[in-house]
């Protein structure tokens, strides 16, 4: 007997602070995505720069997708469907490592998200489930 | 006949990549990266090691593949692939050239074995693909391996199960068991270990669990195949849930015995892992 998709999925939502991409997550964030798949060429990186709001204009996109995109918003991002190695077309076109992009969705400077890591890692304690409280 | 060898897993942190290509590998950060690495350099290059032929299983990062489609599993068949352009300009790195009978005796047997591959002709590869290459190879004028690109979706859940990635690699080992050209092959699993790069979460590192994975290749590798995407998740990061690639190389090997082993944190947001299995004789 195969797992329930409806069990598989509602389980996700008990883990503090991430937000994982699922199907529904995917069609959400369709041409959000598509949007960010664009900026792997030099010359529409070069458009977007110039006139963001004016790039934004030939996607299919909500107003909170853009006003989001616009803010450098990768939380408010995730939620509204965006996946990570999709927005690292957006840091990377603003020049911003992972670590300097993934700090910003922490609330931590990137100096202090950069001592964590050096440090060992954010441990896992605690923010298991949120059902749990461990 | 061909022959699985040995089995090696690594982290394909893009930063491993950074440091090589601008020549980092001595600085302070990067120096207990890289040295984990020269043993498995100077193992892989002694004549009785060195594999014809190493399957690569991997995942693309919205790189050759945006949303558009989204194979959960696919093989690389065509001659030769490029470096993908990841927006900072394709890393400098050789042609990455194929055994295409191999690939397509791979692909068809795995189809016949009820795998239903996706076989891709075009693609480029990104650093999951290269980065392992990078680590291990170095910085050669070309590969001194031919490599089949075996790609598993691991971004867009659902993803498929470690037990199924599992039996994916003992499906790939009937394959090439099969095939009549001695060769010797190895299987390689990338990604991982823990880590997550998004959300309030980002950068949860788990060393004990981490570890006791890298235990169990050897020691109790039921345990592994059993875990549930949703015990990735919560111990080793939204991320770490690459590991399912290196139960493709685990299942493709029969009683392996561990060599060697890396472990380093951080790589960037990531807990590096690396290990060398030898298979059975």
């Amino acid at each position: 007997m195969s797992e329930s998709i409806h069990n598989y999925k509602a389980a996700f939502d008990d883990i503090p602070g991430t937000l994982v991409f699922t199907a529904d997550k995917a069609r959400q964030g369709y041409w959000l995505n598509q949007f960010c798949m664009s900026l792997m060429k030099p010359e529409n990186r070069e458009k977007w720069l110039a006139d963001e709001k004016a790039y934004l204009t030939a996607w299919n996109m909500t107003e909170d997708q853009k006003s989001a995109l616009l803010d450098r918003d990768y939380n408010r991002l995730l939620e509204l469907g965006g996946n990570i190695y999709y927005l690292a077309k957006v840091f990377s076109t603003d020049g911003l490592s992972f670590v300097q992009a993934v700090s910003t969705m922490t609330g931590m400077s990137v100096e202090d998200y950069q001592a964590m890591m050096a440090a060992g890692g954010r441990s896992p304690n605690g923010v298991r489930s949120i059902k749990d409280g461990n | 006949m061909a022959k699985i060898t040995a089995g090696i897993a690594t982290s394909h942190v893009p930063l491993i990549g950074v440091g090589i290509d601008q020549g980092k590998q001595n600085e302070p950060y990067f120096q207990p990266i890289f040295a984990g690495y020269e043993w498995t350099k100077e193992w892989v290059s002694r004549p009785d090691n060195k594999p014809d032929v190493v399957v690569l299983v991997y995942n693309d990062h919205a790189s050759a593949f945006g949303q558009e489609i989204i194979p959960t599993f696919a093989i690389g068949c065509a001659e030769e692939f490029q470096s993908a352009d990841e927006g900072w300009g394709p890393r400098p790195v050789p042609t990455i050239k194929n055994h295409p009978d191999l690939a397509w005796h791979v692909a068809e047997s795995l189809i016949l074995d009820e795998f239903d591959m996706t076989i891709i002709n075009e693609m480029t590869v990104d650093h999951g693909l290269t980065v392992p290459l990078s680590a291990i190879f170095g910085q050669p004028s070309e590969w001194p391996v031919l490599i089949i690109p075996i790609m598993i979706n691991v971004v867009t859940y659902p993803i498929p199960s470690g037990d199924r990635c599992f039996r994916l690699g003992q499906a790939i080992k009937r394959a090439i068991e099969r095939f009549p050209e001695d060769l010797n092959v190895q299987v390689w699993g990338t990604g991982g270990m823990s880590h997550q790069l998004q959300g309030p979460r980002a950068g949860l590192i788990n060393q004990a669990w981490d570890q006791k994975f890298l235990d169990d290749l050897t020691e109790n590798p039921d345990r592994l195949r059993q875990i549930p995407h949703i015990e990735y998740l919560r111990e080793t990061g939204s991320e770490g849930i690459e590991l399912v690639m290196w139960l493709v190389m685990l299942g493709a090997l029969t009683n392996p015995k561990e060599l060697h082993r890396h472990y380093h944190v951080p790589a960037s947001n990531t807990a590096l892992g690396h290990i060398v299995l030898e298979n059975e004789k």
